[in-house]
């Protein structure tokens, strides 16, 4: 990819309009309106056509699931498919992920099985997954955490000389979080190979953006700080994709972190439990929803010739067939050993815990007396 | 055999394990040129360079968080808290994220560092310089939480605890950083899940941690005057607790007393004083009692004397227990 973004790009503001590769009409934009970046090959867009149409799928099966009554709660990312697929497909598979709650879906793309992801949701265990098998971190809950540790671990594959990029993603309510400063900071003063991207839904829960920042963008914070911030169209994949690729790239040859926010918007509620009408206009929506992520990047593909009938069935017969899995997962209960309570707490063992296991466990036995 | 301080002890534990194991790493604020505002890390950035020790930015949370991280990619973090209370912004790290980890991922992801608090007061410090914050980590599963009282342990303790597997919550008793004794290097105490008698006695049982071991000693000093023969406990290790060397001391002295310097109400020597009863209920002839600071935020420094658990509060806290003709 050629780049022509300047030198001193650490001091240059962010645009007031959102980076664009891909009009709403899935016409490519002039070079000149690019910023600097260049759309992505052909082969990386047909790709990431089809992850985000399986993701798709899933996020809809299991908002489905949920309201079944299978899982305890779901926050779908339905909409935000460009930022969550164009941001993690930027990574190569020795870098790591530090994800929220809402980012199932990026889960998904890297590779996590189903059942996986969705432990903690369905309420089995907290993370179903292997951090260091997946290179992802668990999912975090308390907002903003997770960005301090992907500085650390960033910083820290720097210091054994570990060519590793560290790639977290964030709400926008979250940017006020003080470990969000705090994140932001760290990696720039330490240069770590952090990639922070801002997922601007214009939600937190049900508090508008206004309400969350006085900044002209959520890219404007990376200024301060002294690193680059990019204010990007978040449903346009190719510009989620090119610009996460350019500041993954840059980390890591040393240049330090990079804040890259992409402007999108949750078509679902907040979580299943969440009742969205009492706080945004459904013609806000309905609005957002003529501006799909996944609509544009096809409007692309076929107008250019690179997507036929015959690959939209397959890449379809795919997203159903991985929708079934995750019925059929889901629709099995896993087995919980509650003795297993006890042996994740420390890796020292202790005589206290080891009486409470003998307790629960002589309570069981009696049970099934 | 090296006369040294307590801090002195730290620096040289530091010093060894880093020597000893290349993934450990120090930070905090004002660790590196300075040495600390302890001067526990004195001249190790000097030895080590610049990868391996240095300056954080200013921001406990940020310190706690990175370090997070740092332990999931391998690595070993000792990092420091300047004074007790700054700890707390890095309150949610410790709770929800340190302590946590190795539950969340099944087992898989453990949290093998080590934070590193100078605590409780006696320094004539200003508000904020001078908190016992350890009943907030003791009720936090998932923490391990030790405090030494003298030099050796300080040595040996804060070796294990950057060996241990487990996060370790490491409160330095700073009333105690200039206290000096003949320590043998490498000095290797048993491990910290025991709790040490420190002397004997068979009349009452004083279990003491940190700062207040001193205090206990003390006590049992002026009692013994007075032919009370005192034995006193030094629980180094606040979680886990070691019922068994507690419970064999109080079952010989049929009475005990727990010393701290945090406020009693919701302390940890509820949690003492609640276990060595249900435990030992029959073979004691007096209620566990609890010498400790009020109720109040940690005073001022001209009021702290009035404040600190002294060896005269001990005995005369002693004295209201129901004793037969002696
Ligand atoms: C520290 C903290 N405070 C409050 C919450 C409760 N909470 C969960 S999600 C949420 C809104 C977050 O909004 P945003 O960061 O914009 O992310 P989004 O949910 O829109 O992806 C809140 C307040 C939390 N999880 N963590």
């Amino acid at each position: 990819m050629s780049l022509n973004v300047e030198s001193s790009e650490s001091r240059t503001l962010p645009t007031l309009t959102p980076l664009r590769l891909l009009d709403n009409a899935g016409h490519a934009i002039r070079s000149e309106d690019a910023g600097g970046f260049a759309l992505p090959e052909p082969e990386i867009l047909r790709d990431i056509y089809r992850r985000m149409v399986v993701a798709r799928r899933f996020d809809v099966q299991v908002t489905a699931l949920t309201r079944q009554g299978r899982l305890a709660t779901y926050p779908s990312a339905f909409g935000q498919e460009a930022c969550e697929i164009g941001a993690v497909a930027a990574l190569d598979a020795t870098d790591w992920l530090f994800p929220t709650y809402r980012d199932s879906i990026a889960l998904l793309t890297r590779g996590v099985a189903p059942a996986e992801i969705l432990s903690q949701f369905r309420g089995d265990w907290h993370s179903g997954y292997d951090p260091r098998a997946h290179r992802i971190a668990p999912l975090a809950t308390p907002l903003a955490t997770q960005a301090l540790h992907a500085v650390g671990l960033g910083h820290a594959a720097r210091l054994r000389r570990d060519p590793i990029v560290a790639l977290t993603f964030l709400g926008d309510g979250a940017t006020s979080e003080g470990d969000a400063h705090e994140a932001f900071n760290f990696a720039a003063v330490w240069q770590a190979p952090t990639v922070f991207v801002v997922q601007n839904n214009q939600f937190a829960i049900s508090v508008p953006l206004e309400r969350q920042t006085r900044a002209a963008t959520l890219a404007d914070k990376a200024v301060g700080y002294g690193m680059p911030g990019y204010h990007v169209d978040g449903n346009d994949v190719a510009a989620m994709y090119a610009v996460t690729r350019h500041a993954v790239e840059r980390a890591r040859n040393g240049g330090g972190p990079t804040l890259v926010e992409g402007l999108t918007y949750r078509i679902e509620a907040h979580t299943t439990t969440d009742d969205p009408t009492r706080y945004r206009e459904s013609r806000d929506v309905e609005h957002w929803k003529r501006r799909d992520p996944i609509e544009r990047l096809e409007k692309y593909l076929v107008s250019d010739g690179l997507l036929g009938d015959e690959e939209r069935s397959s890449i379809a017969d795919e997203a159903e067939a991985l929708a079934a899995d995750t019925r059929r997962t889901m629709n099995v209960e896993a087995d919980h050993d509650p003795l297993e309570l006890f042996e994740h707490v420390y890796a020292t063992r202790r005589v206290a815990l080891g009486e409470q296991r003998a307790f629960l466990a002589d309570e069981r036995d009696r049970a099934a007396r | 055999m090296t006369t040294t301080s307590m801090a002195g002890a730290l620096t040289t534990a530091l010093r060894d394990a880093m020597a000893a194991d290349e993934r450990v790493v120090v930070y905090g604020e004002d660790v590196g040129p300075l040495g600390g505002v302890f001067r526990v890390t004195d001249g190790l950035q000097a030895e080590f360079g610049s990868d391996r020790i240095w300056d954080s930015p200013l921001a406990e949370s940020g310190i706690v968080g990175t370090a997070v991280g740092m332990a999931l990619y391998g690595l070993r973090p000792v990092v420091e808290m300047q004074f007790d209370a700054f700890s707390y912004p890095a309150f949610e790290q410790i709770v929800s994220h340190v302590a946590k980890m190795r539950n969340r991922t099944r087992g898989r992801v453990g949290m093998p560092l080590v934070i590193r608090i100078p605590c409780s007061g006696d320094i004539g410090g200003v508000e904020h310089h001078s908190d016992s914050s350890e009943a907030y980590w003791t009720a936090t599963p998932g923490l391990t939480v030790v405090t030494p009282s003298n030099p050796a342990d300080a040595y040996s303790m804060l070796r294990e605890a950057i060996d241990s597997d487990d996060p370790i919550i490491f409160l330095e008793p700073k009333s105690r950083y200039w206290m000096r004794a003949d320590v043998e290097f490498p000095a290797r105490q048993t491990s910290f899940d025991r709790a040490h008698v420190v002397r004997e006695g068979d009349d009452v049982t004083l279990l003491a941690y940190g700062p207040t071991v001193a205090t206990a000693l003390a006590a049992a000093d002026q009692a013994a005057a007075d032919g009370l023969s005192i034995e006193v406990v030094d629980l180094r290790s606040l979680s886990p607790f070691d019922d068994e060397t507690v419970g064999a001391s109080v079952r010989k002295t049929s009475r005990a007393a727990v010393i701290h310097e945090a406020a009693q109400f919701g302390g940890y020597g509820a949690e003492v004083a609640a276990r060595v009863t249900e435990r030992n209920f029959f073979h004691l002839s007096a209620p566990v009692l609890r010498i400790t600071g009020f109720d109040v935020p940690y005073p001022s420094p001209k009021l702290e004397e009035y404040f600190l658990p002294t060896a005269e509060r001990v005995l005369d806290a002693i004295e209201t227990w129901q004793w037969e003709a002696r």
